[in-house]
């Protein structure tokens, strides 16, 4: 299992296009996603479970993927969380 | 038999055309049981399918029309049909319930609504109207009964309808789409103001309109009277196309004067301008001939949206506009948000009063760092032409200060940057509250001119909300009340050496014209397409004379009797 932990810089938190883009990229990988938020964990490769967590800004979040594929994903989802969203 | 409606003409011009009548289908779900869950799971599939392809055609259309941006939301519409957590759960119930796909369909769609309606938090409340568009548009193709968006129309139509939204009107393609007639609204609401942009014959606030109308029926819309006929007949039909033809011929009259200045009879110059929403506006700027932008509504560029716009996208949109006016000036209002404006993404809280509430510059004033964003971008964009901005809503000098005073300490901040600003920028604010036209004398020591938004002025002075279809008939743009306080505000600034324009619907009215060229008004701001109009009109006017007609009609006792008298003396 692959993890990366983060917290979360962007104004509006995990929503709108973060969101959108995070789902997309998961999509592409055949592995098991998770984002992890408050005790929460939910599918990243669904647009409305990511939604739901309600992310805001200065949230800690972590990112799981379990599967043929996990270092790969983890790394490309690094990079779209590191485009202004989070550190 | 023909039948006939009157409404509110809404944009002028004739259009004759079959109807396409905008409705939601009627969705009603029954439940199935021992169903085939095997073929059931195959229709929804395809479903999916149908739904993709034809928001990958609205995203695409979006895109290519209004930008990436607004596009942006339909991305998120396609992730909800590719959701693990929907669409497997879908299959899932009618696999093991045995139900039917449209049954199973709708009420995990409701589940994942009624979570994200019950969030605390305006945006995700937001979502839960996502997950209901998205649902519906598939629902529809597994019922058969398809939803047709105003981006697919392929074919010449006049669109009727209950009313349209901001979003429906953004998918208007006018090429295909000649004309509309809606049951609500007003000269003033947003779907009369975009066919007036669009230059789409429409008539609103009809009533009853969808109920008179078959799908795919011939109808006539006259948006110069303001009437519907509905089935004409032949006679019907030779008339109005005759009535189009002498329209159409009007308009290249009109369009003569494209580049004349415009002059009274006895050689009083005013200036004739366009209000604009968005920088796609300004092809009818040019078309029509305006000598400048008397009102760039800003609030376009924050609406339809998730988030605020940052400096340099607003940057980009105002240097667009001042550039291409080329010297010629455009008035710049900041950002008017609240009353029948809304923006999610700010979670306000919802208000008994909207229009006396939380809006426009009281909204700014507390909402520092976004007020900022946005002087700083067009105080960026002022160095590219003659821009002027405007604040709207201001009812008292104080406002005005502190208004300037976050303007003056962000031009010092760009030039101690090194960024270029116009230093001798102008200053203006909106007239719309009556303690601000009757505080005009000591206004205009303070301010470089004057725009008076007539829509809100009558409605603020005559106690009557816009928007109230029952109280509509104080909408009184002629009473002499009104008129007194457009005369003071103009008096005020011309004491001072100062300007004052108008940017409400009354600068393009033809009965209004007379009189504020009367009472002495320098700038009159209008819809794009009533420019060539107005410009006609006024060669025909004395200015003397209708300064004559404005001191008399401000002693008489009713607008009617005002109306009389000009539709005599200059109609």
């Amino acid at each position: 299992m692959a993890e990366k932990t983060y917290n979360i810089t962007a104004e509006t938190g995990i929503h709108a296009r973060p969101a959108t883009q995070l789902v997309n990229k998961a999509g592409q990988y055949e592995s098991e996603i998770t984002l992890n938020y408050k005790g929460k964990s939910v599918n990243l490769k669904s647009i409305m479970g990511v939604m739901s967590l309600g992310v805001g800004q200065g949230s800690e979040v972590s990112i799981k993927a379990e599967g043929p594929d996990e270092e790969e994903a983890i790394s490309a989802l690094d990079e779209v969380m590191k485009q202004g969203l989070a550190e | 038999m023909s039948s006939q409606l009157t409404g509110i003409a809404a944009s002028a011009g004739i259009a004759i055309g079959k109807a396409f009548r905008y409705e939601e289908p009627d969705l009603t779900v029954e439940k199935k049981t021992d169903v085939d869950a095997g073929k059931e799971i195959k229709n929804f599939d395809a479903a999916l399918e149908k739904s993709r392809a034809e928001l990958e055609d609205i995203k695409e259309k979006t895109r290519r029309d209004m930008g990436d941006e607004h596009a942006e939301i339909f991305s998120a519409h396609l992730l909800v049909l590719s959701d693990p957590e929907f669409v497997d759960a879908v299959r899932q119930k009618v696999q093991d319930d045995k139900v039917n796909a449209s049954f199973a369909l709708n009420e995990l769609a409701d589940q994942f609504i009624m979570m994200f309606e019950s969030m605390d938090n305006e945006y995700m409340k937001e979502r839960a109207a996502d997950i209901r568009d998205v649902s519906k548009r598939v629902l529809a193709h597994l019922l058969g009964k398809p939803i047709v968006s105003l981006a697919e129309i392929k074919e010449e139509v006049i669109v009727v309808g209950e009313d349209l939204t901001p979003s429906d009107t953004a998918q208007l393609n006018k090429e295909f789409v000649k004309g509309f007639v809606t049951n609500i609204g007003g000269r003033t609401s947003h779907s009369a103001i975009m066919a007036r942009s669009l230059e789409i014959p429409a008539v609103v606030g009809t009533k009853s309109v969808t109920n008179d109308t078959e799908q795919h029926e011939m109808i006539i819309v006259d948006g110069i009277s303001g009437t519907v006929i509905i089935g004409p007949s032949e006679d019907e039909l030779a008339a109005y196309r005759r009535k189009y033809d002498e329209f159409e011929k009007q308009k290249q009259e009109w369009a003569k004067l494209k580049n004349e200045p415009s002059v009274s009879k006895d050689g009083v110059h005013v200036e004739l301008a366009a209000n604009i929403g968005t920088p796609d506006d300004l092809e009818g700027v040019h078309n029509n001939g305006a000598e400048g932008i008397g009102l760039y509504r800003t609030e376009f560029l924050y609406m339809g949206r998730e988030e605020l716009p940052t400096e340099e996208e607003q940057f980009t949109a105002y240097k667009k506009v001042v550039e291409s006016l080329d010297g010629r000036p455009v008035v710049i209002r900041t950002l008017d948000i609240g009353g029948d404006k809304e923006l999610p993404y700010l979670d306000l809280p919802e208000e008994m009063n909207p229009f006396l509430g939380f809006r426009a510059i009281r909204l700014c004033l507390e909402m520092d760092d976004m007020f900022r964003t946005q002087l700083r971008a067009l105080l960026r964009a002022s160095a590219y032409g003659n821009l002027k901005i405007m604040f709207p809503m201001i009812a008292t000098l104080q406002e005005f200060r502190e208004a300037k005073a976050i303007l003056e300490e962000e031009k010092q901040k760009l030039q101690k940057e090194g960024t270029d600003v116009n230093d001798k920028l102008e200053l203006g604010i909106m007239v719309e509250i009556p303690s601000t036209a009757v505080m005009a004398p000591q206004f205009a020591k303070e301010v470089d001119f004057f725009s008076i938004g007539t829509n809100d002025l009558i409605q603020y002075t005559m106690a009557a909300d816009r928007m109230n279809e029952r109280v509509s008939y104080l909408y009184q743009p002629y009473s002499p009340a009104i008129l007194s306080l457009v005369k003071m505000v103009i008096d005020a600034s011309h004491k001072e050496g100062k300007w004052t324009g108008m940017c409400g619907e009354m600068a393009g009215d033809s009965t209004a014209i007379p009189l504020l060229l009367g009472l002495g008004l320098d700038e009159f701001s209008m819809s794009a397409t009533s420019v060539l109009p107005a410009r006609s009109q006024l060669l025909q006017l004395s200015k003397e004379e209708a300064a004559k007609a404005a001191e008399e009609a401000l002693t008489y006792s009713t607008a009617e009797e005002v109306q009389e008298m000009v539709e005599k003396r200059f109609l």
